[in-house]
Protein backbone atom coordinates (compact mmCIF):
# COMPACT_ATOMS: atom_id res chain seq x y z
CA UNK A 1 0.00 0.00 0.00
CA UNK A 2 2.72 2.42 0.96
CA UNK A 3 4.90 1.69 -2.05
CA UNK A 4 1.82 1.95 -4.25
CA UNK A 5 1.39 5.55 -3.19
CA UNK A 6 4.91 6.51 -4.32
CA UNK A 7 4.44 4.64 -7.57
CA UNK A 8 1.26 6.61 -8.16
CA UNK A 9 2.94 9.96 -7.56
CA UNK A 10 5.67 8.93 -9.97
CA UNK A 11 3.22 7.88 -12.70
CA UNK A 12 1.16 10.99 -12.16
CA UNK A 13 4.12 13.32 -12.69
CA UNK A 14 5.62 11.34 -15.56
CA UNK A 15 2.62 10.38 -17.66
CA UNK A 16 -0.85 11.39 -16.49
CA UNK A 17 -0.05 15.03 -15.79
CA UNK A 18 3.12 15.17 -17.83
CA UNK A 19 5.10 18.25 -16.84
CA UNK A 20 5.60 19.49 -20.38
CA UNK A 21 2.53 18.35 -22.26
CA UNK A 22 -0.23 18.92 -19.76
CA UNK A 23 1.09 21.26 -17.05
CA UNK A 24 3.06 23.42 -19.52
CA UNK A 25 6.25 23.62 -17.49
CA UNK A 26 9.57 23.85 -19.26
CA UNK A 27 8.16 24.76 -22.67
CA UNK A 28 11.18 26.92 -23.60
CA UNK A 29 13.74 24.07 -23.63
CA UNK A 30 11.05 21.80 -25.07
CA UNK A 31 10.78 24.07 -28.13
CA UNK A 32 14.40 25.17 -28.13
CA UNK A 33 16.55 22.04 -27.77
CA UNK A 34 14.29 19.37 -29.21
CA UNK A 35 15.93 19.53 -32.64
CA UNK A 36 18.27 16.57 -32.19
CA UNK A 37 17.94 13.37 -30.15
CA UNK A 38 21.47 13.58 -28.75
CA UNK A 39 21.08 17.09 -27.31
CA UNK A 40 17.59 16.25 -26.06
CA UNK A 41 18.95 13.28 -24.09
CA UNK A 42 21.60 15.42 -22.41
CA UNK A 43 19.18 18.19 -21.61
CA UNK A 44 16.74 15.68 -20.14
CA UNK A 45 19.46 14.14 -17.98
CA UNK A 46 20.68 17.53 -16.74
CA UNK A 47 17.15 18.69 -15.88
CA UNK A 48 16.25 15.44 -14.09
CA UNK A 49 19.41 15.68 -12.02
CA UNK A 50 18.84 19.30 -10.99
CA UNK A 51 15.18 18.51 -10.26
CA UNK A 52 16.20 15.87 -7.76
CA UNK A 53 18.53 18.24 -5.92
CA UNK A 54 16.07 21.15 -6.08
CA UNK A 55 13.32 18.95 -4.68
CA UNK A 56 15.41 17.90 -1.67
CA UNK A 57 16.54 21.44 -0.93
CA UNK A 58 13.06 22.88 -1.38
CA UNK A 59 11.77 20.37 1.16
CA UNK A 60 14.39 21.52 3.67
CA UNK A 61 13.80 25.22 3.07
CA UNK A 62 10.06 24.90 3.40
CA UNK A 63 10.40 23.21 6.79
CA UNK A 64 12.81 25.91 7.93
CA UNK A 65 10.56 28.74 6.75
CA UNK A 66 7.53 27.24 8.47
CA UNK A 67 9.53 26.98 11.70
CA UNK A 68 10.54 30.65 11.66
CA UNK A 69 7.13 31.69 10.31
CA UNK A 70 8.39 33.46 7.19
CA UNK A 71 6.54 31.84 4.29
CA UNK A 72 6.49 35.11 2.38
CA UNK A 73 10.19 34.47 1.70
CA UNK A 74 9.35 31.17 -0.01
CA UNK A 75 9.62 32.30 -3.61
CA UNK A 76 12.79 34.35 -3.12
CA UNK A 77 14.61 31.63 -1.20
CA UNK A 78 13.57 28.91 -3.68
CA UNK A 79 14.86 30.81 -6.68
CA UNK A 80 18.11 31.73 -4.94
CA UNK A 81 18.69 28.14 -3.88
CA UNK A 82 17.91 26.79 -7.35
CA UNK A 83 20.23 29.31 -9.00
CA UNK A 84 23.08 28.51 -6.62
CA UNK A 85 22.45 24.75 -6.86
CA UNK A 86 22.77 24.92 -10.60
CA UNK A 87 25.99 26.86 -10.20
CA UNK A 88 27.28 24.30 -7.70
CA UNK A 89 26.32 21.34 -9.85
CA UNK A 90 28.08 22.99 -12.75
CA UNK A 91 31.28 23.34 -10.74
CA UNK A 92 31.14 19.79 -9.40
CA UNK A 93 30.58 18.28 -12.85
CA UNK A 94 33.36 20.42 -14.28
CA UNK A 95 35.73 19.15 -11.59
CA UNK A 96 34.85 15.45 -11.65
CA UNK A 97 33.77 14.82 -15.21
CA UNK A 98 35.02 17.30 -17.79
CA UNK A 99 33.62 15.13 -20.56
CA UNK A 100 30.08 15.33 -19.19
CA UNK A 101 30.53 19.05 -18.59
CA UNK A 102 31.47 19.56 -22.20
CA UNK A 103 28.54 17.49 -23.37
CA UNK A 104 26.02 19.48 -21.31
CA UNK A 105 27.55 22.79 -22.37
CA UNK A 106 25.20 25.75 -22.37
CA UNK A 107 22.27 23.73 -21.05
CA UNK A 108 23.42 23.70 -17.44
CA UNK A 109 23.25 27.46 -16.76
CA UNK A 110 20.01 27.66 -18.76
CA UNK A 111 18.31 25.31 -16.32
CA UNK A 112 18.09 28.12 -13.75
CA UNK A 113 15.38 29.83 -15.76
CA UNK A 114 13.60 26.57 -16.58
CA UNK A 115 10.21 26.92 -14.96
CA UNK A 116 9.87 23.15 -14.55
CA UNK A 117 12.37 23.25 -11.67
CA UNK A 118 10.73 26.07 -9.76
CA UNK A 119 7.32 24.64 -10.62
CA UNK A 120 8.32 21.30 -9.14
CA UNK A 121 9.44 22.95 -5.90
CA UNK A 122 6.23 24.99 -5.64
CA UNK A 123 3.91 22.08 -6.49
CA UNK A 124 5.42 19.73 -3.93
CA UNK A 125 5.07 22.42 -1.26
CA UNK A 126 1.49 23.25 -2.23
CA UNK A 127 0.49 19.59 -2.16
CA UNK A 128 2.19 19.02 1.17
CA UNK A 129 4.30 16.03 0.10
CA UNK A 130 6.59 14.46 2.69
CA UNK A 131 10.23 13.72 1.97
CA UNK A 132 9.87 10.42 0.11
CA UNK A 133 6.80 11.61 -1.76
CA UNK A 134 8.79 14.67 -2.90
CA UNK A 135 11.57 12.42 -4.13
CA UNK A 136 9.29 10.23 -6.21
CA UNK A 137 7.58 13.34 -7.53
CA UNK A 138 10.94 14.75 -8.64
CA UNK A 139 12.02 11.50 -10.29
CA UNK A 140 8.68 11.25 -12.08
CA UNK A 141 8.80 14.85 -13.26
CA UNK A 142 12.34 14.38 -14.58
CA UNK A 143 11.36 11.18 -16.37
CA UNK A 144 8.30 12.87 -17.87
CA UNK A 145 10.32 15.84 -19.08
CA UNK A 146 12.96 13.60 -20.67
CA UNK A 147 10.30 11.42 -22.27
CA UNK A 148 8.48 14.36 -23.84
CA UNK A 149 11.74 15.87 -25.07
CA UNK A 150 12.87 12.57 -26.59
CA UNK A 151 9.60 11.90 -28.42
CA UNK A 152 9.58 15.45 -29.73
CA UNK A 153 13.17 15.36 -30.97
CA UNK A 154 12.56 12.03 -32.67
CA UNK A 155 9.59 13.45 -34.55
CA UNK A 156 11.45 16.62 -35.46
CA UNK A 157 14.41 14.67 -36.86
CA UNK A 158 11.99 12.87 -39.15
CA UNK A 159 10.24 16.10 -40.10
CA UNK A 160 13.48 17.66 -41.30
CA UNK A 161 13.42 15.29 -44.24
CA UNK A 162 9.88 16.10 -45.31
CA UNK A 163 8.55 19.00 -47.35
CA UNK A 164 6.82 21.49 -45.06
CA UNK A 165 4.84 24.52 -46.28
CA UNK A 166 6.66 27.80 -45.71
CA UNK A 167 4.10 29.26 -43.32
CA UNK A 168 4.37 26.27 -41.01
CA UNK A 169 8.15 26.27 -40.71
CA UNK A 170 9.80 26.71 -37.32
CA UNK A 171 7.96 27.00 -34.02
CA UNK A 172 4.48 26.79 -35.56
CA UNK A 173 5.02 23.21 -36.69
CA UNK A 174 6.64 22.22 -33.40
CA UNK A 175 3.61 23.55 -31.53
CA UNK A 176 1.18 21.66 -33.74
CA UNK A 177 3.11 18.44 -33.14
CA UNK A 178 3.14 19.20 -29.42
CA UNK A 179 -0.63 19.59 -29.53
CA UNK A 180 -1.07 16.14 -31.06
CA UNK A 181 1.36 14.65 -28.52
CA UNK A 182 -0.55 16.31 -25.71
CA UNK A 183 -3.78 14.74 -26.97
CA UNK A 184 -2.04 11.37 -27.11
CA UNK A 185 -0.90 11.76 -23.52
CA UNK A 186 -4.49 12.40 -22.46
CA UNK A 187 -4.97 8.70 -23.02
CA UNK A 188 -2.91 8.04 -19.91
CA UNK A 189 -5.70 9.55 -17.81
CA UNK A 190 -7.11 6.01 -17.78
CA UNK A 191 -4.30 5.05 -15.41
CA UNK A 192 -6.12 7.13 -12.80
CA UNK A 193 -5.55 10.89 -12.68
CA UNK A 194 -5.99 13.26 -9.81
CA UNK B 1 17.37 65.96 -30.06
CA UNK B 2 14.43 68.23 -30.68
CA UNK B 3 11.19 67.93 -28.80
CA UNK B 4 9.51 66.10 -31.67
CA UNK B 5 12.31 63.56 -31.98
CA UNK B 6 12.14 62.74 -28.28
CA UNK B 7 8.41 62.14 -28.59
CA UNK B 8 8.88 59.90 -31.62
CA UNK B 9 11.62 57.94 -29.87
CA UNK B 10 9.43 57.32 -26.83
CA UNK B 11 6.57 56.19 -29.02
CA UNK B 12 8.94 53.87 -30.83
CA UNK B 13 10.21 52.27 -27.59
CA UNK B 14 6.62 51.60 -26.54
CA UNK B 15 5.29 50.34 -29.86
CA UNK B 16 8.25 48.03 -30.46
CA UNK B 17 7.12 45.85 -27.56
CA UNK B 18 3.50 45.77 -28.61
CA UNK B 19 3.92 44.82 -32.24
CA UNK B 20 7.31 44.74 -33.98
CA UNK B 21 9.12 42.81 -31.26
CA UNK B 22 6.09 41.26 -29.58
CA UNK B 23 7.59 39.03 -26.87
CA UNK B 24 5.28 36.09 -27.55
CA UNK B 25 4.48 36.05 -31.27
CA UNK B 26 7.80 37.34 -32.58
CA UNK B 27 10.45 36.54 -29.97
CA UNK B 28 8.81 33.35 -28.61
CA UNK B 29 9.58 34.18 -24.99
CA UNK B 30 7.59 33.30 -21.90
CA UNK B 31 5.68 30.46 -23.51
CA UNK B 32 4.77 28.57 -20.34
CA UNK B 33 2.23 31.06 -18.92
CA UNK B 34 0.96 31.84 -22.42
CA UNK B 35 -0.06 28.21 -22.85
CA UNK B 36 -1.03 27.39 -19.30
CA UNK B 37 -3.35 30.17 -18.12
CA UNK B 38 -5.17 31.10 -21.32
CA UNK B 39 -8.10 28.72 -20.86
CA UNK B 40 -10.31 31.69 -19.92
CA UNK B 41 -10.31 35.41 -20.68
CA UNK B 42 -10.26 36.45 -17.02
CA UNK B 43 -7.25 34.26 -16.22
CA UNK B 44 -5.41 35.58 -19.25
CA UNK B 45 -6.15 39.18 -18.35
CA UNK B 46 -5.01 38.80 -14.73
CA UNK B 47 -1.84 37.07 -15.88
CA UNK B 48 -1.16 39.83 -18.40
CA UNK B 49 -1.66 42.59 -15.85
CA UNK B 50 0.47 40.85 -13.22
CA UNK B 51 3.30 40.31 -15.68
CA UNK B 52 3.12 43.92 -16.89
CA UNK B 53 3.22 45.13 -13.28
CA UNK B 54 6.33 43.09 -12.53
CA UNK B 55 7.96 44.10 -15.82
CA UNK B 56 7.50 47.84 -15.27
CA UNK B 57 8.66 47.82 -11.65
CA UNK B 58 11.64 45.52 -12.22
CA UNK B 59 12.71 47.59 -15.23
CA UNK B 60 12.38 50.73 -13.10
CA UNK B 61 14.49 49.36 -10.26
CA UNK B 62 17.10 47.70 -12.44
CA UNK B 63 17.50 50.85 -14.48
CA UNK B 64 17.84 53.11 -11.45
CA UNK B 65 20.39 50.76 -9.85
CA UNK B 66 22.25 50.02 -13.08
CA UNK B 67 25.37 51.95 -12.05
CA UNK B 68 25.51 50.35 -8.60
CA UNK B 69 25.14 46.67 -9.48
CA UNK B 70 28.50 44.93 -10.01
CA UNK B 71 28.69 43.17 -13.34
CA UNK B 72 29.53 39.71 -11.94
CA UNK B 73 26.42 39.37 -9.78
CA UNK B 74 23.95 41.24 -11.99
CA UNK B 75 21.83 38.23 -12.98
CA UNK B 76 21.41 37.14 -9.36
CA UNK B 77 20.49 40.69 -8.40
CA UNK B 78 17.92 40.94 -11.19
CA UNK B 79 16.35 37.65 -10.13
CA UNK B 80 16.08 38.87 -6.53
CA UNK B 81 14.45 42.13 -7.65
CA UNK B 82 12.00 40.25 -9.88
CA UNK B 83 11.18 37.69 -7.15
CA UNK B 84 10.36 40.52 -4.73
CA UNK B 85 7.85 42.11 -7.09
CA UNK B 86 6.34 38.75 -7.99
CA UNK B 87 5.75 38.06 -4.30
CA UNK B 88 4.00 41.44 -4.06
CA UNK B 89 1.82 40.62 -7.09
CA UNK B 90 1.07 37.15 -5.70
CA UNK B 91 -0.17 38.49 -2.36
CA UNK B 92 -2.09 41.33 -4.06
CA UNK B 93 -4.02 38.91 -6.29
CA UNK B 94 -4.73 36.68 -3.28
CA UNK B 95 -6.14 39.69 -1.42
CA UNK B 96 -8.35 40.85 -4.31
CA UNK B 97 -9.76 37.51 -5.48
CA UNK B 98 -9.02 34.17 -3.92
CA UNK B 99 -10.87 32.41 -6.71
CA UNK B 100 -8.66 33.78 -9.49
CA UNK B 101 -5.59 33.08 -7.38
CA UNK B 102 -6.66 29.47 -7.07
CA UNK B 103 -7.30 28.98 -10.77
CA UNK B 104 -3.95 30.50 -11.72
CA UNK B 105 -2.23 28.33 -9.12
CA UNK B 106 1.55 28.28 -9.10
CA UNK B 107 1.74 30.20 -12.36
CA UNK B 108 1.74 33.58 -10.61
CA UNK B 109 4.85 32.59 -8.69
CA UNK B 110 6.31 31.25 -11.90
CA UNK B 111 6.39 34.78 -13.35
CA UNK B 112 9.84 34.86 -11.72
CA UNK B 113 11.24 32.53 -14.35
CA UNK B 114 9.40 34.18 -17.25
CA UNK B 115 12.26 34.87 -19.63
CA UNK B 116 10.67 38.09 -20.90
CA UNK B 117 11.29 39.87 -17.60
CA UNK B 118 14.88 38.77 -17.08
CA UNK B 119 15.51 39.33 -20.78
CA UNK B 120 14.31 42.94 -20.69
CA UNK B 121 16.25 43.64 -17.48
CA UNK B 122 19.44 42.37 -19.07
CA UNK B 123 18.95 43.62 -22.63
CA UNK B 124 17.26 46.95 -22.06
CA UNK B 125 16.90 48.27 -18.51
CA UNK B 126 20.54 47.76 -17.59
CA UNK B 127 21.61 50.02 -20.45
CA UNK B 128 18.92 52.71 -20.69
CA UNK B 129 17.56 55.66 -18.71
CA UNK B 130 14.76 55.18 -16.18
CA UNK B 131 12.08 56.79 -18.35
CA UNK B 132 12.87 54.68 -21.38
CA UNK B 133 13.06 51.49 -19.31
CA UNK B 134 9.64 52.07 -17.81
CA UNK B 135 8.22 52.71 -21.28
CA UNK B 136 9.87 49.54 -22.55
CA UNK B 137 8.36 47.57 -19.65
CA UNK B 138 4.95 49.04 -20.42
CA UNK B 139 5.30 48.22 -24.12
CA UNK B 140 6.52 44.66 -23.59
CA UNK B 141 3.86 44.12 -20.91
CA UNK B 142 1.12 45.34 -23.23
CA UNK B 143 2.47 43.12 -25.99
CA UNK B 144 2.38 40.13 -23.64
CA UNK B 145 -1.13 40.98 -22.43
CA UNK B 146 -2.29 41.37 -26.04
CA UNK B 147 -0.89 37.93 -26.86
CA UNK B 148 -2.42 36.10 -23.89
CA UNK B 149 -5.77 37.79 -24.56
CA UNK B 150 -5.62 36.70 -28.23
CA UNK B 151 -5.25 33.11 -27.04
CA UNK B 152 -7.63 33.42 -24.11
CA UNK B 153 -10.48 34.80 -26.22
CA UNK B 154 -10.21 32.11 -28.91
CA UNK B 155 -9.92 29.31 -26.38
CA UNK B 156 -12.77 30.38 -24.12
CA UNK B 157 -15.20 31.30 -26.91
CA UNK B 158 -14.64 28.07 -28.84
CA UNK B 159 -14.01 25.76 -25.91
CA UNK B 160 -16.70 26.92 -23.53
CA UNK B 161 -19.05 29.12 -25.57
CA UNK B 162 -18.58 32.00 -23.14
CA UNK B 163 -16.71 35.31 -23.06
CA UNK B 164 -15.34 36.26 -19.63
CA UNK B 165 -18.05 34.08 -18.08
CA UNK B 166 -21.01 35.35 -20.15
CA UNK B 167 -22.72 32.79 -22.35
CA UNK B 168 -22.54 33.77 -26.02
CA UNK B 169 -24.38 31.23 -28.11
CA UNK B 170 -27.17 29.96 -25.88
CA UNK B 171 -27.67 26.42 -24.54
CA UNK B 172 -27.61 24.67 -27.93
CA UNK B 173 -23.95 25.41 -28.56
CA UNK B 174 -21.68 22.37 -28.70
CA UNK B 175 -18.33 23.52 -27.31
CA UNK B 176 -15.06 22.28 -28.79
CA UNK B 177 -13.79 20.85 -25.51
CA UNK B 178 -10.31 20.31 -26.94
CA UNK B 179 -9.77 24.09 -26.93
CA UNK B 180 -9.71 24.36 -23.14
CA UNK B 181 -7.68 21.17 -22.75
CA UNK B 182 -3.86 21.36 -22.93
CA UNK B 183 -3.75 20.21 -26.55
CA UNK B 184 -5.87 23.15 -27.67
CA UNK B 185 -3.37 25.62 -26.24
CA UNK B 186 -0.65 24.24 -28.48
CA UNK B 187 -2.95 24.26 -31.54
CA UNK B 188 -4.16 27.83 -31.05
CA UNK B 189 -0.66 29.22 -30.46
CA UNK B 190 0.62 27.24 -33.45
CA UNK B 191 -2.16 28.70 -35.61
CA UNK B 192 -1.31 32.24 -34.48
CA UNK B 193 2.37 31.70 -35.31
CA UNK B 194 1.32 30.37 -38.70
CA UNK B 195 -0.69 33.53 -39.28
CA UNK B 196 2.30 35.73 -38.39
CA UNK B 197 4.55 33.69 -40.66
CA UNK B 198 2.04 34.21 -43.44
CA UNK B 199 2.04 37.99 -42.83
CA UNK B 200 5.85 38.00 -42.97
CA UNK B 201 5.93 35.99 -46.20
CA UNK B 202 3.38 38.27 -47.83
CA UNK B 203 5.34 41.36 -46.81
CA UNK B 204 8.49 39.88 -48.31
CA UNK B 205 6.70 39.18 -51.60
CA UNK B 206 5.21 42.69 -51.68
CA UNK B 207 8.63 44.23 -51.12
CA UNK B 208 10.03 42.22 -53.97
CA UNK B 209 7.28 43.45 -56.29
CA UNK B 210 7.87 47.04 -55.15
CA UNK B 211 11.59 46.84 -55.92
CA UNK B 212 12.00 44.78 -59.07
CA UNK B 213 15.73 45.60 -59.32
CA UNK B 214 16.37 44.03 -55.94
CA UNK B 215 14.46 40.94 -56.93
CA UNK B 216 16.59 40.59 -60.04
CA UNK B 217 19.75 40.96 -57.98
CA UNK B 218 18.62 38.06 -55.82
Amino acid sequence: MVTEQYWFIFLNAALINNFVLSTFLGICPFLGVSGKISTATRMGAAVSFVMLIASVSAYGIHNLLVRIDAQYLQLISYIVVIASTVQLVEMVIKKFSPALFKALGIFLPLITTNCAILGLALFQTNRGYDFLQSLSFAVGAGAGFTLALLIMSGIREELQLSAVPNVLKGAALTLMVAGILSMAFMGFAGLGGQ
Amino acid sequence: MTELNVQADKMDVFLKGVWKENPVFVMLLGMCPVLAVTNSVINALVMGIATTFVLILSNLLVSSLRKLIPKQVRIATYILIIATFVTVADYAIKAVSLEVHKSLGAFISLIVVNCIILGRAEAFASKNSIGRSVLDGLGMGSGFTFAVLCLGIVREVLGNGTFAGFSLFGPDFQPLIIMILPGGAFFVLGAYLMFFNWLKERKKINEKIAEPDMAMAD
